[in-house]
């Protein structure tokens, strides 16, 4: 029982608050699946803003930065649609020269650096605290698997309403509904281009400002979003779908566009629009505007191929790197036959036996480890969050910026190298450097892991020489880097 | 100073095994003396603006508003012969390729032949004809094969061209303190026996201990510090022989040029990387290749959005003061509608395992046998590709 109940808080969960553990202890399978029946809210995100309002950030950024001034960074590089400035350079940046022009990436980060803080910060304290670990955990699950990412600084504004907008809602929904708010939503459809896709020989008129910057315009086809609906949100890579499906259902996909500064949203753009019918994956669908797309989106969620690959991204996630066939096999039926039913396919996971297997295999991320970390520290401590951000840039996993449109990796050969273990120890040692006095590190780890703590473990936490250095220990144990 | 070397030695008389572990430090003897960098450009760099074929009669008309201006015009691209040339912001490779330190390779690819990054990256990467048929990387295996030598893959993860068997290790730049040694060795002994904590740790801290005291110059562009990093590490007696750098961010699906365009951006990246690494390497820069690659090249023609979408062939790079270059290796299909791939991409005529065959064999000194059966199996088609080191 005990058992059972440190795999629910740390495989299923972020790790155990304080009294988690016996929280769960009873029944962990219904501790799980009583968190997933309904969206939850959190204060902590209720003052964030909106898409509408993280649209007009990059437009406000490109007014303040004189839009297409011949403004160069000192490294002669600037870049609109190229990676975050701020993301991969902090650790190394030069102090800026003092009265030298600040670079295209100082006002950058100047501009976002506290948009984007904000929501860091929001999201790091809703997983420290949550009373639903298992849902949030959901929520970053499908937040990756419909990445949208700060590698492209034009939507840095949007990317934290995007997880709040499209994700969070249908948790306990609908995959289908799930995904057509995420391929509707703006961050998406900028992120993977469709606001710069139009039927072949389109004549875009540009406004002001995306005039003045040199933005792109849209004169065709783009089929970035088309290839990833298909290759990584539903059908999955070799699945059956054709060149031909892509291009075609990128044409469909046409007029799926953003509002300008004055109608900031999802806006669905008829001029834009390949008016046609088409033909996508054997099926004919008539001309219907928007329509189009959305009933293709349905098809696609149907697709039992899509059932598959989601259930093996859930069994890969939650049991193993190498997830066992029969697991896949009953997420995926569970899926087929509930079409789609979120809740039900949890409870198809939560149900499988191999889910509980011990030893714990999954090598946490680092947002696993910082977070499963800040649920062990004092909860009335402000300067907690302190660090968590820089720390996450350290391992390699800052906040809301995966590196590619199919998001971070969930298998251990892909976090643990020397350099990731180092910097999770990096992290441990720091944490256990502010808190080693406030905390009994046996104590934690007993109240976090149970019954999973090894005696070997055990007996490096009572022979260490300082409290400081047994936490230290503890955070960067073989058990607490796993779940 | 009783190293933990000292300790590792120990435990292994003591019984406990180390025996599966593949050499744990770094500073393992080496035999070798040549040095191999592998630079990994995700999300496909686009062939046809980095080596413009700008003396195909269709280069121009097939390009639009993307062809790169002809040599000997203003701001034109940089020439390499009568067919091909250099984007404009890449005058370090230009420089090289003068010295005869430069091959280019062009309509090259893998045998992959979709359009996915994803399953084209773990292709060319695991060395197999099959995207995930392996979980271990070729350039990782190929050390099986060469006198005695390690790796090190600057960034936060290893990539998967570098994962397997052999010693890895990592680094990349951090902003928080360096654990006490007794804390280290505290988590040394609690990882002994831990499949992939203690062969990580070993390593991180000959990684540390070699990058001790360095410093790294104020850089803002990452690959341009990874560089200075991997020099540091190569020029090391006893440091790894092969690194590998990642360099993403090259899917320029919009706004590929222009003074924002992602590719000025990242030509200039490249080029000050390169630039960096060879004014580091000092005298190894002699003994050294750097392979560029990267999954896929894009579509000949510009999609609606100023950028390309995901094609097949495209270039790529190896240059150094180790190759014998000064050449182009492409056996060119041109660029008219009837030579075109699937009707939309350049086509691939040289497979670029010719290449990274030619480096083990004649730069590393990995036997053919082991090519053949360990690194690249199911390649008996595709030969190394002569003389692109100096005999």
């Amino acid at each position: 029982m005990n058992l059972e109940s440190a795999i629910a808080v740390n495989r299923f969960g972020l790790g155990a608050r304080r009294g988690e553990l016996a929280e769960a202890g009873t029944d962990p399978r219904g501790w799980l699946l009583g968190q997933v029946k309904e969206a939850k809210t959190y204060a902590a995100l209720a003052d964030l803003p909106a898409v509408s309002s993280g649209l007009k950030e990059f437009p406000k950024y490109l007014l303040k930065v004189g839009l297409g001034s011949n403004r160069r960074s000192e490294s002669e590089q600037g870049s609109m649609t190229g990676s975050v400035p701020s993301q991969e350079n902090r650790p190394m940046d030069a102090a800026a020269g003092s009265g030298a022009p600040k670079s295209i990436e100082q006002s950058f980060r100047e501009h976002f650096g506290p948009i984007l803080s904000r929501e860091f910060s929001a999201r790091l304290q809703v997983g420290a605290d949550t009373p639903f670990p298992f849902h949030e955990r959901l929520v970053w699950f499908w937040s990756n698997h419909f990445t949208v990412s700060t590698s492209k600084p034009v939507i840095a504004g949007v990317v934290g309403p995007f997880e709040r907008e499209a994700i969070r809602p249908h948790i306990s929904g609908n995959f289908v509904d799930m995904l057509i708010a995420a391929v509707k939503h703006p961050a998406m459809i900028m992120y993977l281009d469709n606001n710069l896709s139009a039927v072949s020989g389109y004549k875009e008129r540009q406004g002001f400002l995306a005039a003045r910057a040199n933005a792109p315009r849209a004169t065709g086809i783009n089929e970035n979003l088309a290839r990833e609906v298909m290759e990584l949100h539903t059908l999955g890579v070799g699945s059956g779908y054709s060149q031909a499906d892509v291009t075609t259902f990128a044409r469909a996909l046409t007029g799926w566009s953003v509002g300008g500064l004055f109608d900031s949203g999802y806006r669905f753009d008829a001029r834009k629009h390949e008016d046609s019918a088409k033909t996508i994956l054997g099926k004919i669908y008539p001309e219907s505007g928007a329509r189009q797309a959305e009933d293709v989106l349905r098809d696609l969620a149907a697709h039992p191929a899509t059932a598959t690959h989601i259930a093996t991204k859930l069994a890969r996630y939650f049991i193993s790197d190498e997830p066992p066939p029969a697991a896949i096999e009953r997420i995926a039926k569970a899926f087929r036959d509930s079409s789609g039913d979120l809740p039900t396919v949890y409870a198809a996971l939560v149900g499988s036996p191999e889910a509980w297997a011990t030893p714990l295999t999954k090598v946490k991320q680092p947002i696993e480890v910082v977070t499963s970390t800040l649920r062990t520290l004092p909860r009335r401590d402000g300067t907690r969050l302190d660090g968590a951000v820089a720390a996450l840039r350290n391992m390699g996993q800052a906040p809301l910026s995966a590196p590619s449109p199919k998001g971070w990796p969930d298998t251990g050969d892909a976090w643990i190298g020397a350099d990731s273990v180092w910097k999770r120890i990096e992290w441990a040692n720091t944490i256990a450097a502010r808190y080693g006095d406030m905390l009994d590190a046996r104590d934690i780890a007993r109240q976090s892991y149970g019954e999973l703590v090894s005696s070997r473990t055990e007996m490096a936490l009572m022979r260490a020489e300082s409290k400081q250095q047994a936490l230290a220990l503890w955070l960067a144990s073989p058990e607490f880097q796993r779940r | 100073m009783s190293s933990r070397r000292d300790i590792l030695k120990t435990a292994g008389m003591g019984g406990l095994s180390l025996a599966g572990l593949p050499r744990l430090t770094l500073a393992a003897p080496t035999g070798g003396d040549k040095r191999f960098v592998f630079i990994f450009l995700r999300g496909a760099m686009d062939g046809l603006s980095a080596v413009p074929a700008y003396g195909d009669p269709q280069y121009v008309a097939k390009r639009g508003a993307l062809a790169i201006a002809a040599p000997d015009t203003a701001g034109g691209a940089l020439k390499l012969d009568g067919l091909f040339a250099l984007h404009p912001l890449l005058p370090t490779l230009h420089a090289l390729y003068a010295k005869r330190q430069l091959a280019v390779f062009h309509a090259a690819a893998t045998s992959y032949r979709d359009r996915s990054h994803f399953d084209a990256q773990d292709l060319l990467e695991n060395g197999t004809a099959k995207a995930h048929a392996r979980d271990t990387g070729w350039l990782n295996l190929a050390l099986g094969g060469m006198p005695p030598a390690s790796a090190v893959a600057l960034g936060t993860s290893v990539p998967l061209v570098a994962r397997g068997p052999n010693a890895v290790s990592s680094w990349s730049p951090s902003s928080l303190p360096a654990p006490a040694s007794d804390t280290l060795e505290r988590l040394a002994q609690l990882y002994r026996g831990d499949a992939l904590l203690e062969p990580a740790l070993a390593r991180a801290r000959d990684a540390n201990e070699m990058m001790a005291g360095t410093i790294m110059k104020g850089e803002t562009q990452p690959t341009v510090a990874l560089a200075q990093a991997a020099a540091t590490f190569l020029t090391k007696a006893d440091g790894p022989r092969v690194a590998t750098i990642d360099f993403g961010g090259w899917d320029t699906h919009t706004n590929q040029h222009g003074e924002y365009g992602v590719l000025t951006r990242n030509f200039r990246q490249l080029d000050r990387t390169i630039a960096t690494l060879q004014s580091a390497l000092g005298p190894v820069w002699d003994r050294t290749a750097v392979a560029i690659v990267t999954e896929f090249g894009r579509t000949v023609a510009p999609n609606g959005s100023g950028g390309t979408d995901h094609g097949t062939a495209g270039a790529a790079f190896l240059l150094g003061g180790a190759v014998n270059g000064g050449r182009i290796i492409a056996d060119w299909p041109g660029l008219s509608d009837r030579a075109l791939f699937e009707g939309r991409d350049l086509a691939p005529t040289t497979d670029l395992r010719g290449m990274f065959k030619a480096v083990l064999r004649s730069h590393l000194g990995v036997a053919e046998s082991f090519i053949e059966t360990q690194v690249f199996p199911d390649s008996k088609s595709v030969k190394a590709i002569d003389g692109l080191f100096a005999a």
